[in-house]
């Protein structure tokens, strides 16, 4: 707690980042709710491909969504070697199907560099920055922009 | 607690006093003249009133006050509660409602019809009782046109706190002297001795602004009683020990000056005597027990901007004013007074707290019935989720506990049996904090039937029965909107006017009876009538009319009735006021349905018509069919199903390209594959390996969903898909299964209406709409 209050009072912010292929993403710590294992999901009917079902989060209906997919990248095969991050945006709490996680970045906000200037769909929609730490490169998410709720919104 | 939250609190106390008004009135109509009955129906007005004024909501408050004037002539038996009268007084609750609902809600009410009952309940608050309320107030002349003495003038003399914080109790002498000309003199005068109890402090009351607000009414004194004002050191600073003692002279009449104690009536000690002209001074004087100590009531509170001239008797005057000086001198002169009169303060403490006894025993007496508390509904319903998930978790270690147990003798098993127990009890008992008596629905429609007998002119008597059955507050106000409906439908087509009953030899009342109970695990509601019944001819020639049966159908009486549920279906001749929305009985079955109950009516010609509902005492939970669709899990609510059945290859036809029909009992049946419909498989699956489900849907159209198999029936908790996902077309929710995965609910009206089109066409809309 006084590690986080004292990072967050000289503008540092937490990250977790996860990989996914050969990539490597992280989110804000805060829109983190638990990071579990994968169990199989219940698929929806006329769902997005990227919509992977549905699985019991201690009673509450939890949609997971697969990232890979979601990014633009190859689906997801799921093994119970890969993890569910969920997160919460707004009111709603949604997993993410990542490879794994790995690690909890402190930076400062001037630390993130932004987004190159590409005009691909996938950078333009979920990239907000990116992050060079110990020479890997890291793409900060924008959880808003993952959801299909948002997407739905959006159309 | 910001004031909207307050003011929220108001609205939810004003529709309990709404309802215990309604209850009352009803008790007062079924001949009860209990007088506690009738103070209950008095407090509900007067609460709301209060209430009200509290939130400067004009228009309830002035109808409130109406209301409740006539109420307090029927309270203190000036006014006999006859069937008029109360039929005056039911409509006159419903308008407090309405006004109660536009407060809140926005919206407008009826202006003319509010108006009209100010006027009747006046007419019947004044008309029917003047000797009475003459007697009751002899010395109130009201015609005596003179002028109002403005009391309010300034005091001269500014407070000075002395380091004992006692102000010195200032005094203002403006008045004196030649004020007191021949029409002062001649106004009527009241002796009122107002001494409050602790309770008017707790609830916010103020002396000081009571007697301001008095001071408006005319030329007055005030005298303090410190009698029974204890040493300092036993002093309870939250207790109550003054007493007042005020004479007016006022044109106001007694009434006025009740009026100003009006919301403090139940806190205090309060008595009015009118007094004879020129007996004034007299009284006030002899009756005192020590010096008039006259106060400077803007002294009492800080925040007053208009500080308060008290008037004073010429031969007062002296007295007065030594005492005042005295008072400013040192405030021990106070205490030591206080502490002369501490001897009496025991006894009449204790005769006062008997009399506040008394006085509350009333209101205890229906209060104290059952202590409940207001809890707020996401709380309860957090509380069931949290039960849901203990009840899925114990099947689940149940279920591990068996596989890996296999002589299921172990103290494990044991231990579980009683978890088993346990958790099926705590589920009950959970649910029964959700469970409310239909009662608050049931007196609902007791204002329906009276605004439609009032409408088609005919007499009717509404008899409820087992009003306390409780069933799930969802449910409950749910139940409402469809009831109503029949309600309506039972008054207007069901019954017949007075003469056509007198002529049928029934009494020229009709009866509409609403009952229910709990029979199996569900609610039973019953609608009756002892009207004429169903028409069954008019019914089938309106049938054969909008191509809803052929006109050589052959139905039963029992088809014939149910026909009624059909859209569009009307048999009014005439669109009146109420059946003409464009709504019918199809809309009841549906709501109905919705609620995953069934409704059947069943008539007898000349007799009436008996509506039957059965509804789900619960919606969280359900129970249901659980099926296998092309390797996953589906629950299709029992409710929907008709039957199920293993299809026979000869019993399946092919129908166009891509339709399948299925024959049962020669009737043809569209087949519905619930697989290919949620798009879990791109082709269709062969009927003959699955089973068939018949069900019903709304607007009674059956269809045959075809399945893999079928699992087992089981009662499901319903989880919402739509908290974290989105709605899903065709799927009405989730549940939880034994083995902790996710199972979607098949929305069973949404497959079937998807079906209605072309299975292409229905993708691309459910596609659409998701």
């Amino acid at each position: 707690m006084t590690y986080l209050a004292k990072n967050l009072t000289n503008g540092g912010r937490e990250l977790i980042a996860f990989r996914i292929g050969d990539q490597e993403f992280c989110v804000n710590v805060m829109s983190v709710r638990e990071i579990r294992g994968w169990t199989p999901a219940t698929p929806m009917p006329h769902a997005p491909r990227y919509v992977l079902g549905v699985i019991n989060l201690r009673g509450a209906v939890l949609p997971i969504i697969d990232l890979s997919a979601r990014l633009g990248m190859r689906p997801a095969e799921p093994t119970v070697r890969h993890v569910i991050i969920v997160t919460q945006v707004k009111d709603k709490v949604v997993g993410l199907l990542v490879e794994a996680v790995s690690d909890i970045l402190t930076i400062k906000d001037e630390d993130i560099q932004p987004t190159p200037d590409m005009t691909s769909e996938f950078e333009r929609t979920f990239a907000r920055g990116i992050l060079a730490i110990e020479g890997r490169m890291i793409c900060l998410i924008e959880l808003e922009a993952v959801f299909p709720h948002s997407e739905s919104e959006a159309a | 607690m910001d004031m909207n939250e307050i003011k929220e609190i108001f609205f939810q106390e004003c529709e309990e006093q709404l309802a215990e008004l309604e209850s009352g009135l009803l008790r007062l109509n079924d001949g009860d003249r209990d007088p506690e009955t009738v103070n209950a129906v008095f407090r509900a007005v007067h609460s709301i009133k209060g209430g009200a004024g509290a939130f400067g909501l004009d228009d309830l408050v002035s109808f409130a006050h109406v209301f409740e004037t006539t109420l307090d002539c029927v309270r203190s038996n000036k006014l006999e509660p006859t069937q008029e009268v109360l039929k005056v007084m039911l409509k006159s609750a419903d308008v407090l409602a309405d006004l109660t609902n536009v407060a809140r809600d926005g919206g407008s009410v009826d202006q003319a019809r509010s108006a009209q009952l100010i006027r009747e309940l006046e007419a019947l608050a004044k008309g029917e009782a003047p000797p009475a309320a003459s007697a009751a107030e002899p010395a109130a002349p009201k015609a005596v046109a003179a002028k109002p003495t403005p009391v309010a003038k300034a005091a001269p003399v500014e407070p000075v706190v002395n380091e004992h914080g006692f102000a010195p109790v200032a005094f203002s002498f403006d008045d004196f002297g030649g004020d007191e000309d021949a029409t002062v003199n001649d106004l009527p005068a009241y002796d009122i001795v107002f001494k409050p109890k602790s309770e008017l402090y707790t609830k916010g009351n103020e002396a000081t602004l009571l007697l301001r607000d008095l001071s408006r009414l005319g030329e007055m004194s005030i005298h303090c009683n410190m009698d029974s004002l204890p040493p300092l050191d036993q002093m309870d600073p939250e207790a109550a020990y003054f007493s007042w003692k005020v004479s007016i002279k006022t044109d106001k009449g007694e009434d006025a000056i009740r009026s100003v104690f009006e919301f403090a009536e139940w806190d205090c000690d309060l008595e009015v005597t009118a007094l004879e002209a020129g007996e004034v001074s007299e009284a006030s004087s002899d009756d005192l027990p020590m010096q008039p100590v006259p106060f400077d009531l803007s002294a009492l509170d800080g925040d007053l901007d208009v500080p308060l001239g008290v008037v004073e008797e010429e031969e007062q005057i002296a007295a007065a004013q030594e005492a005042a000086v005295a008072a400013a001198e040192t405030a021990s002169n106070v205490l030591q007074m206080a502490g002369n009169a501490s001897r009496a303060a025991a006894s009449e403490k204790s005769a006062a707290a008997a009399a506040a006894t008394a006085q509350n025993n009333a209101q205890q007496a229906s209060s104290a019935a059952a202590p409940t508390i207001r809890v707020d509904l996401d709380r309860v319903d957090r509380l069931i989720n949290l039960v849901g998930e203990l009840v899925i978790n114990q099947a689940m270690l149940s279920q591990s506990v068996i596989e890996n147990d296999s002589n299921g003798v172990s103290s494990i098993n044991m231990g579980l049996e009683e978890l088993q127990q346990l958790t099926r009890e705590i589920q009950d008992s959970v649910m029964a904090i959700r469970a409310q008596p239909v009662k608050p629905v049931f007196q609902r429609m007791a204002r329906t039937v009276r605004e439609i007998a009032d409408i088609t002119g005919k007499s009717v008597r509404l008899v409820t029965e087992g009003e306390n059955t409780e069933v799930d507050k969802t449910v409950i106000d749910k139940l409402a909107e469809p009831l109503t409906h029949m309600i309506r439908n039972a008054v207007d087509h069901g019954l017949e006017m007075p003469e056509k009953r007198l002529a049928a030899g029934k009494s020229a009342e009709g009866t509409v009876k609403l009952t229910a109970k709990h029979r199996s695990g569900r609610i039973v509601i019953e609608l009756s009538d002892d009207g004429a019944g169903i028409n069954r001819e008019k019914v089938r020639q309106k049938a054969i009319d909008n191509d809803l049966i052929a006109a050589d159908a052959n139905l039963s009486d029992e088809e014939i009735d149910n026909l009624i549920f059909h859209a569009g279906f009307s048999t009014a001749d005439k669109v009146s006021d109420l059946s003409g929305r464009g709504v019918g009985m199809d809309v009841v079955k549906r709501s109905i349905q919705a609620l995953g109950g069934r409704i059947n009516i069943s008539s007898k010609p000349g007799h009436g018509s008996v509506f039957t509902m059965s509804l789900p005492l619960t919606l969280a939970v359900l129970d249901g069919m659980v099926v296998t669709v092309a390797g996953q899990t589906l629950v299709v609510p029992l409710t929907a199903i008709v039957e199920t059945l293993q299809p026979d290859a000869a019993a399946i036809h092919s129908f166009g390209a891509t339709q399948r029909l299925i024959s049962i009992r020669n009737s043809f049946c569209p087949l519905v594959d619930v697989g290919r419909i949620l798009n879990f498989r791109a082709t269709q699956a062969n009927p003959v390996e699955g089973v068939a489900l018949l069900v019903e849907s709304e607007g009674g159209g059956q269809r045959a969903l075809m399945v893999d198999a079928i699992q087992g029936q089981r009662q499901v908790v319903i989880k919402s898909l739509e908290a974290n996902y989105t709605h899903v077309p065709g799927i009405a929710a989730a549940t939880i299964l034994g083995d902790g995965r996710v199972a979607l609910i098949l929305d069973v009206d949404a497959v079937v209406s998807a079906s209605r089109g072309q299975s292409l066409q229905l993708e691309s809309s459910l596609a659409a709409a998701g």
